[in-house]
Formats: C-alpha cells, sequence, structure tokens
C-alpha cells in the first residue's frame, strides 16, 4: 500500500478508525455522550479528508476500489447524512436507560459498509461493503429490545437480507461463471462489446444482482419488508435504513450500469420499467392504506425509489444527475420527517399514529413546520428541494422519451399527494386537546439544541435548494460527468 | 425592476404579517392592507405607459443557467389587466375579511398575499419554469384557507382543489419539459423562454400530445367541462376571501394560460382540437346553467355559474380572432367582479344567518333593502346586462365564435337564457316572497360592506358603458399573439386544399389610431349589428370555414 492509496482511502480508513476507537473507550468507560462526540468527530475526521482526492484522476486501489469525484460526492453524502443520524441517536437514545455505547460501533461499522459500497468497482467490494452494512443493521433495529415490535422487525430483517444476500452472491457467481471476471468495467465492456445480454447466464446474473439491490432499495417486488421494519425499528435508524443504506446501494447500481446503453438490453429495460412503474403504483397506494405515519413514508419511499428508477433508466448524465440530485433532496427530506417523528416519541412507544399529529401545528409550531418542510419536498412542492428534484427528474425521463413511465409517474404521485395531505391536515387541523395531551406528542420532551440545529439546518438546505439550486446542479453535473468519463 | 416588486412585495408581506401576528390581531390586517395596495398602484401606473416593442415592462436575471432556466418576467397589455385585477380584487379580499377572520389572522394573511404574489407571478412570467413555479406556488396557500378557515365540510373540499390542481400540474410539468427538449433537439440551446419555444416545430402527435397537456392543466384550473367538479367544493366551502379570489383569480389564470401559451405555443395542434374545445365550451356553458338552477344553497349556485361563465372563455378562446379573445378578456375581468361581489353577499348573508340553505331565506328585501338591490345589481350583471361589464364580454365573444362556428354560437347564446333564469331565481327565492324563517335576524349591510361592493358595480358600470381603455389596453397584446399564428387562415386553407395568401383576418392595424371596437358603430347598442370596422380583412374571416365546428371536421388529420 503506497502513501497515495492511504491519502485516497483516508476517509474509509478514519471511519474504521473510530469503530475500534469507540469500541476502546467503551471498554474503560462507559458514557453514550462520549461515545456520541468520539463518532461524530470521526465522521467530520473522514468528511474533511474528503478534499484530499477530490478532482483528481480518478485512482484505483488494487481491483476493488475506486475513487473518483462521484465516488467522493457519494461518500460526502452518506457522512453527512450518518453525521445527522448520529445526532439523532443520541437525543433519542438519552431517552431510554440501558447501555447505549454499542449502538455508535453499530453504527460505524454500517456507515463503513455503505462507504465501500459507494467506491466500489468489484464485485467483491460490493458484497463485502453490503454484508458490513447489513449485518450492523440487524442489531440496529433491534437495539431497543423493549420497544414493541422491535425485535419482530430485526428478524424480519436478518431473514429477508440474508436472503437476498445469498441472491447477490449466486447473480454474481453466474456472471463470473460466463465473463470471467468481477470488474465493474470488465463486465460492462463485454456486455456492450456483445451488444446486449444474449447468454441466459448474464441476463439471470443481472436480475438476480439487482433482485439484491432491490431489496435494499426497498422496490416492488422486493419492498414486503419496508413497513414493518420502518415501523419496528427506533426512529433514527429508521431515517439511517431509508437514506443512507439506500443512497450507497443506488451509488453501487450507478456505477454499474452507467456504461450500459439500455435500449440495447430489452429484457433488462424490461425488467426495470415493469420494478420502476409497479413500485410507484404500488407504493402509492398501498400508503393510502396506513393509519401510521412511519408505514406511510415507508411505503412513499417504495414510490420515491420508483421515481429514481426512471431517472435511472433513462441513463446517460443527465440521468445519472437526476438520479443524484433526487436523492440528495430526498436524503433531507427523510431525515428532516424520521428526526422530527423520533423526537415527538414519548419512550414507551413512538408517536407514529396520523392521529398523534392533530393539531400539532397550533401546540408546537417548531416540529409541525419542520416536519411540514420534509413533507412538502417530498410532494414535491415549490420552494422545496423536493420541487426541483421531481423537475429534474421528469426532465431526464422526458429527454430519454420514456412517456409512459412519465404519465405514471403523473398519476402515481397524484394519488401520492392524498396521504402526504393526511398528515398535514391532522397537523393543521384545530387541536382538540385532548387527543395530543393524552397521546402524549405534544408533552415530549423539548428539543435538544443539537437535534433543533441539524433538523433547522436540513431544512434550510431544502428550502436553499428549492430557491437556488444552481450551485448543487453544477456540482452533480460535474460529479455525474465524471462518472460518465470513467467508461 | 418594478415587476419584481409587485411579486415581492405580498410575498415579504406575507411574511411579515405572520411574524405580526404572533403579538397583535390588527397588525396583520393593515400589513396585508398596505402589501396589496402598492402593487396595486405600481401596476396601475405602468397603465398607459407606452410599450417598448411587444413588453410594457420585462425583468431578467439569471437563475439556474446550467438548465436553461431564468427569472425572466414580462408585461403586456393582458397581462397588465390581470395583474391589476390580482391586487384590486386583493385588497377587496381584505377588507372582506377584516372582521371575519378572527381565528389566526397572521397565518390567514400569510396564504391570502402568496396567492396574490403566486398569481401576479403567473400573468408576469414568461419562463416557463418560473411559470410553473408560480402555478404551483399559488395552490399550497388556497389549500390551507379551504382548509382551515373554510366551513363543515372543508378538508374534503380542500383535497379535491388539491389533488386537481396537483394531478394536472404534473401532466404541465410534464408538457413543459416536452417542449423544452423538443426545442432543445430542434436548435441545440437548452431554454424555457417563451419568445424563444414560440414557433418550435413539432410532429403532430407530439405537438397534440404536448398541447393537451398544457389544456388540461389549463381547463381544470378554468374550469372547463368535464374537469369542474372539484370548483363547486372548493367555492362552497372556502371562507369568503378564498371564494373570491378562487373565482375572480384563480380562475383566470386558466384563461390567461390558454391565450398566453396553448395556441401560440401549438398553433397546428389546437387547430385541429378546436372543434372539441368549443363544445366542452357549450357544454360547460349549458350544464353550468343548468346545475346552478338546481342547487339550494346559495354559494354552490353561484359557484355553477362560474363554469357556466367560464365556459365563454373557453369558447372564445379557441374561435381565436380579435373579437372572441377581447371578449375573453372582459369577460373574465367582469366574471371577477361580479362573482366577487356575489360571494361577498352570499358570504355575508351566511355570517349573518349561519346557512347558506335558500330553503331557509325568502323575503328579506324588506329587511335589507341596501343588499337586496345591490344583490339585484349583480344578479343582472351575471345575467348580461347590457350596459354592464358582462354583457361586453359575452358579446364579443359570441360575436367572434360567430365566425368561425354558427352552431357553437347558437348553443352559447342560450347560456344568456340559463343565466337570465337562475340569476333571477336567486333574487326570486332569497330576496321576494314570504319572509323564511331566518330573516329576523338579518341585517343590513354595513358600511364596510357597502363600500365593497359599490367600488366593484362601480368597475362593472364602467367597464359596461366604457370598455374602451381595457379592450385598448389588451389590443397590442392580442394582435402580436394572433400575428405569431396563423391559424383562423390555416383551417380554411386546409379546408380548400390550397394555400390561400391572406391578411390577417382581423382588424389588426397601428395601435396608435386603434380600431377598438366599441368606438365604431356600437356592440354597446344592444340591437346594433356590429359591421366589422375594415371591410377587406374580415371578408377573408373564416366565416365559412369551419361553420360546424362543433364537430369534428373529417377533414382533418386528428
Amino acid at each position: 500500500m503506497t502513501l497515495l492509496d492511504l491519502q485516497m482511502s483516508l476517509p474509509l480508513v478514519v471511519v474504521a478508525a473510530t469503530a475500534v476507537t469507540v469500541m476502546l473507550v467503551i471498554s474503560f468507560y462507559r458514557n453514550q455522550t462520549v461515545s456520541a462526540i468520539l463518532t461524530l468527530a470521526g465522521l467530520l475526521l473522514a468528511g474533511a479528508c474528503l478534499p484530499l482526492a477530490w478532482g483528481g484522476e480518478p485512482y484505483r486501489i488494487a481491483p476493488l476500489v475506486l475513487i473518483d469525484d462521484f465516488a467522493i460526492f457519494y461518500l460526502g453524502l452518506l457522512l453527512v447524512a450518518s453525521f445527522a443520524v448520529t445526532v439523532l441517536s443520541h437525543s433519542y437514545l438519552e431517552k431510554y436507560r440501558m447501555e447505549r455505547g454499542e449502538f455508535y460501533i453499530l453504527l460505524l461499522l454500517s456507515v463503513l459498509g455503505a462507504l465501500t459500497l459507494a467506491v466500489s468497482d468489484h464485485f467483491v467490494s460490493f458484497f463485502l461493503g453490503l454484508e458490513l452494512l447489513s449485518v450492523s443493521l440487524y442489531v440496529m433495529i433491534g437495539y431497543l429490545f423493549t420497544k414493541e415490535k422491535a425485535v419482530e422487525a430485526a428478524v424480519k430483517y436478518l431473514f429477508l437480507a440474508a436472503a437476498t444476500s445469498a441472491f447477490l452472491l449466486f447473480g454474481m457467481a453466474l456472471i463470473y461463471a460466463e465473463l470471467g471476471t468481477m470488474e465493474f468495467a470488465a463486465i460492462v465492456e463485454s456486455l456492450t462489446r456483445d451488444g446486449g445480454v444474449r447468454s441466459p447466464y448474464l441476463l439471470a446474473g443481472s436480475v438476480l444482482i439487482l433482485a439484491g439491490a432491490g431489496f435494499k432499495l426497498s422496490v416492488v417486488p422486493f419492498h414486503m419488508w419496508t413497513p414493518d421494519i420502518y415501523q419496528g425499528a427506533p426512529a433514527p435508524v429508521t431515517a439511517y435504513l431509508a437514506t443512507v443504506s439506500k443512497g450507497c446501494v443506488v451509488a453501487v447500481l450507478l456505477r454499474l450500469f452507467s456504461g450500459i446503453d439500455l435500449e440495447l438490453h430489452s429484457g433488462l429495460f424490461l425488467v426495470l420499467a415493469v420494478v420502476a412503474a409497479s413500485s410507484m403504483i404500488a407504493g402509492n397506494l398501498l400508503a393510502l392504506l396506513q393509519d401510521n405515519i412511519k408505514r406511510i413514508l415507508a411505503y412513499s419511499s417504495i414510490a420515491h425509489f420508483g421515481y429514481l428508477l426512471v431517472a435511472f433508466i433513462a441513463g446517460g448524465t443527465n440521468g445519472a444527475a437526476a438520479a443524484t440530485f433526487y436523492l440528495v433532496t430526498y436524503f433531507a427530506a427523510t431525515l428532516i420527517a424520521f428526526g422530527t417523528i423520533g423526537f415527538l416519541s414519548p419512550t414507551d412507544q413512538e408517536a407514529d399514529t396520523v392521529e398523534d399529529y392533530r393539531g400539532l401545528f397550533w401546540l408546537r409550531p417548531g416540529p409541525a413546520a419542520l416536519l411540514s418542510i420534509a413533507l412538502f419536498s417530498l410532494l414535491g412542492l415549490p420552494l422545496s428541494a423536493g420541487f426541483m428534484g421531481k423537475f429534474f427528474l421528469i426532465g431526464a425521463g422526458t429527454g430519454a422519451g420514456l412517456w409512459t413511465l412519465l404519465i405514471l409517474l403523473a398519476a402515481s404521485s397524484a394519488i401520492g399527494l392524498y396521504y402526504y395531505l393526511r398528515v398535514v391536515v391532522a397537523m393543521y387541523s384545530s387541536a382538540d386537546g385532548n387527543t395530543v395531551k393524552e397521546r402524549g406528542s405534544a408533552a415530549a420532551p423539548p428539543f435538544s439544541a443539537s437535534v433543533v440545529t441539524i433538523l433547522v439546518l436540513l431544512a434550510l438546505f431544502t428550502i436553499a435548494i428549492g430557491v437556488y439550486p444552481e450551485p448543487m446542479i453544477n456540482l452533480i453535473q460535474s460529479v455525474a460527468e465524471s462518472l460518465a468519463g470513467i467508461l | 425592476m418594478i415587476l419584481v416588486w409587485i411579486i415581492a412585495i405580498p410575498l415579504l408581506g406575507g411574511l411579515a404579517a405572520w411574524a405580526a401576528g404572533v403579538r397583535s390581531a390588527s397588525a396583520p390586517r393593515w400589513i396585508a392592507l398596505a402589501t396589496t395596495a402598492v402593487p396595486l398602484l405600481v401596476a396601475l401606473s405602468l397603465w398607459g405607459t407606452d410599450a417598448d416593442g411587444p413588453w410594457i415592462a420585462t425583468f431578467e436575471a439569471a437563475w439556474i443557467p446550467s438548465a436553461g432556466i431564468e427569472f425572466y418576467l414580462a408585461i403586456d397589455g393582458l397581462g397588465l389587466l390581470f395583474v391589476i385585477l390580482t391586487y384590486f380584487l386583493g385588497v377587496l379580499s381584505v377588507v372582506v375579511s377584516w372582521n371575519s377572520v378572527t381565528d389566526r389572522p397572521g397565518f390567514f394573511y400569510l396564504n391570502l398575499l402568496w396567492i396574490l404574489g403566486g398569481t401576479a407571478g403567473v400573468f408576469t412570467a414568461l419562463d416557463l419554469f418560473l411559470f410553473f413555479f408560480c402555478w404551483e406556488l399559488m395552490v399550497l396557500p388556497m389549500y390551507f384557507i379551504i382548509g382551515i378557515w373554510g366551513h363543515e365540510n372543508r378538508n374534503y373540499a380542500a383535497i379535491k382543489f388539491f389533488l386537481f390542481t396537483q394531478a394536472s400540474g404534473l401532466l404541465l410539468l410534464i408538457a413543459i419539459l416536452g417542449l423544452h427538449f423538443a426545442h432543445a433537439a430542434e436548435t441545440g440551446i437548452h431554454t424555457f423562454r417563451y419568445d424563444d419555444l414560440l414557433g418550435t416545430t413539432l410532429s403532430p402527435g407530439l405537438g397534440m400530445g404536448l398541447m393537451l397537456g398544457f389544456f388540461v392543466a389549463f381547463a381544470v384550473k378554468l374550469p372547463a367541462f368535464p374537469f369542474h367538479t372539484w370548483l363547486a367544493d372548493a367555492h362552497t366551502e372556502a371562507p369568503t376571501a378564498g371564494s373570491v379570489i378562487l373565482a375572480g383569480l384563480l380562475l383566470k389564470t386558466g384563461g390567461y394560460g390558454l391565450i398566453r401559451f396553448v395556441i401560440p405555443l401549438f398553433p397546428e395542434a389546437s387547430a385541429d382540437f378546436a372543434p372539441f374545445a368549443m363544445t366542452l365550451g357549450v357544454i360547460g356553458i349549458l350544464y353550468g346553467a343548468k346545475l346552478a338552477f338546481a342547487q339550494s344553497d346559495l354559494k354552490r349556485l353561484i359557484a355553477y355559474t362560474s363554469i357556466s361563465h367560464m365556459g365563454f372563455v373557453l369558447v372564445g378562446v379557441f374561435a381565436w380572432n380579435t373579437w372572441a379573445l377581447q371578449g375573453v378578456v372582459v369577460q373574465m375581468i367582469a366574471h371577477g367582479l361580479s362573482t366577487g361581489a356575489l360571494f361577498i353577499l352570499a358570504g355575508g348573508i351566511q355570517d349573518r344567518l349561519h346557512t347558506r340553505d335558500m330553503n331557509l331565506m325568502g323575503g328579506f328585501w324588506p329587511r335589507a333593502p341596501r343588499m337586496a338591490a345591490l344583490a339585484l345589481f349583480f344578479a343582472m350583471a351575471s345575467l348580461g346586462l347590457p350596459g354592464l361589464g358582462n354583457f361586453v364580454g359575452e358579446f364579443l365573444v359570441l360575436l367572434g365564435s360567430f365566425q368561425v362556428s354558427i352552431t357553437a354560437t347558437v348553443f352559447a347564446a342560450l347560456g344568456i337564457v340559463g343565466a337570465t333564469v337562475y340569476s333571477l331565481w336567486i333574487i326570486q327565492r332569497v330576496f321576494h316572497g314570504e319572509p323564511g324563517e331566518t330573516a329576523g335576524s338579518l341585517v343590513d349591510l354595513s358600511p364596510r360592506e357597502l363600500t365593497i361592493l359599490g367600488v366593484l358595480a362601480i368597475g362593472l358600470l364602467g367597464l359596461g358603458l366604457y370598455p374602451r381603455p381595457v379592450l385598448q389596453t389588451a389590443e397590442p397584446s392580442v394582435s402580436v399573439l394572433q400575428a405569431g399564428t396563423h391559424w383562423a387562415s390555416h383551417n380554411s386553407d386546409l379546408r380548400d386544399g390550397t394555400y390561400v395568401e391572406h391578411t390577417d383576418s382581423l382588424p389588426v392595424q397601428s395601435t396608435a389610431e386603434s380600431p377598438v371596437l366599441p368606438s365604431r358603430a356600437g356592440p354597446l347598442s344592444p340591437h346594433g349589428r356590429l359591421t366589422p370596422p375594415t371591410a377587406a380583412p374580415a371578408a377573408d374571416s373564416p366565416l365559412q370555414a369551419n361553420n360546424d365546428a362543433a364537430t369534428p371536421d373529417p377533414h382533418f388529420p386528428q
């Protein structure tokens, strides 16, 4: 390993080292605040290392890892989201009397997995990262095992994630058997050279890999786990599941598929289009039936990744840029939403039914305003980042002429308006005081300063992107071009 | 820069009103009054300014250059008239809700002012992305106004309103982007500028698809049959100021969009579609009138009359000649004033009696003579009494559409009979007859209400007796829009199978000595049949071209 290798991979090394440090510190001195501060410092330091690698030529470490601007952008995104999740977790866990320090080790290891995915350029690092991400998540989901449904959610996730890992491995094996390589670039090249997925092994392998990724992204038909686990997991872990654990898979998929012209691969195109369409429709329709806000957000995330797949299918630099931009706006909105939910939740259960939020705006305008901004952004209303995100998404789809998918997108997101509005209606309808007080969301502890800061910053970011997205667009454009430049 | 202020003042005022509402209940009102009055004065000061080129004022700034999006505002006579209407009704609705909104006034005025700012943005934005941005911006505040300050069934009405407008808005977004990429594919330039996108060549199929995307969005707002079902609920449940703004402004954005965007951007596709659109307009006129007649809820009745009146707008726009378009402009302004006034009256009655059920009313005339007299006045305006604004509008629309389709015009004219019936029906049921059980608690209009309604009445009278200033202001825009689309002629040329070189079919001369209609033989005299001001151009007007436009023409490629 040369010094340059070290410099380029420093963010990952720092996160790994932080995990070890936190573990060592816990064995001498148990204090969740110390663990949290160490974690935050580690994440910050990792983020500070990013500029060292920015802007250079794509750099490959062994055949496993590729660090270019695209990877660094995603590393930054994941680190920021993890930072926010850490802050949210700290205040959330403060409410529980139990051993809490280990949570941060798990979180850091899981983040390390996510980062590995973002830089992976090889099936081995792909699988390694995915496992590292998932194994820690099993425990994080069930961490508050005294809570109703936490263990159920954790076990469900364990079984399903293990099964998908098996799918993924089998898919990789099939592709390796056919092509004799596990490097993304080589795979893409041989696919393009042959002018289409001819061999059944290749098609089956790609579909299995998509199934594995689809599970993480929770797109139809791999979405079944989403609502139960979103509901059962602690709110900050749900935020993590919804953002970091999905974002890194998007990164790896963009990297793997960016060089493949889907028009040449009609089978693959069809599979993706059907997945996108059914995710949009099923996600939005099923969300209509829910009374639990975490389940609503779970189904809506299914729909959102259906939208995102439209940009993915559109392909090219525009598609990658639109998908990345949409992901950024989705990250911000989702973190705000789950952060707010986490902090309105009393200790015995989560404040997660729509009824809990009735009249919230008039009782606690601050959290209600934050949650509104998140929901409006997910809805795609102007002045919020989601509006711009949806605009570029539809732009990418229009540019590629995906009319059917776009009409479906319009129709299904029109359905989607309704369930977001239900929450909004509840928040803004007159407080008939009793329900709120009895349910306890209004009586929940006041926001801690750290959480307020992080949520307000995210909200300001959401509005800033909604008003003036130009800098972010330029950044993402250049990043997407660097992705295209390699292949 | 002046255009930026026209939009920004109410937006900032809204935030200020919200902030002030925490401390005092009356401060938001004064802030709202000031921040609607100032842009009204600013807009009025633009009236009569000589246009330099097609636009009276423009403002351009970079916004999202990497996507070809500019912050591009421009105003011409057409836009100016609507901006003035926006703030005129804005001031009135602030005053209307002066005492009636006591519940969280700060948040109420925030929403009200943001609707006004968004609407002004719609009327001035000429970058299609910015237009869409403003188009969406006005939806959410309206949703809150209906959903928080509305009547019994407010949640249902608010959600229905939101779903209809958002769903059609997404179609509009897809269509805007489709046009953008079609233009980029043709010229290689990524832009959303209206002026640049004009004249983009589109294949017939794509053109029709994109045109329908625009059309549906605007037809939902207008609302045109069969997209009208949200309107009755929204109007009925909204608080008075909300109804005034819905009827007076939001519906007008639909009509404005049709004039400004649909036909100029997609001349061929909309020419093919015109027969259908006019049919929908005629159905809306008759069906709206029929539904209005069947209502016993006062606000609902007035809401359905809007559908009927807006049918004239649809017919007029797709007739696409100077008379019809001028008529559409006048009709929209007059409808904003007269229906706004009727909603203020209905709201006043509801505030006093806590019911809108006309079965419980009757015999109000002796109790509240001033209210009754004004109601009669506005009912007369609504039925198209000569001398009031609505008459001018409807007459000009019919005059224009007569040259395109006699059938459509005949049926549309029947709508005026319908309007007579339902307008008199209101007066009959509410103000005449035996005193209803609620008549006892009725109090006559307060000086504040009297002033508001008086101002509206003067506006309608002015528009009816001397519409020339309005017509003159709209005329240059209308002729510019028409000049860009050789459209009526397009029909007749196709019909003949040969291309006929023609002059513009309508009197577009120098604006200085404008041949605006009323200055000549009077369309204002109720039985005077108008002779075309310039004989020669009118001769090749498409009188014979499309005289059965109500049914699709088999010769046209669909």
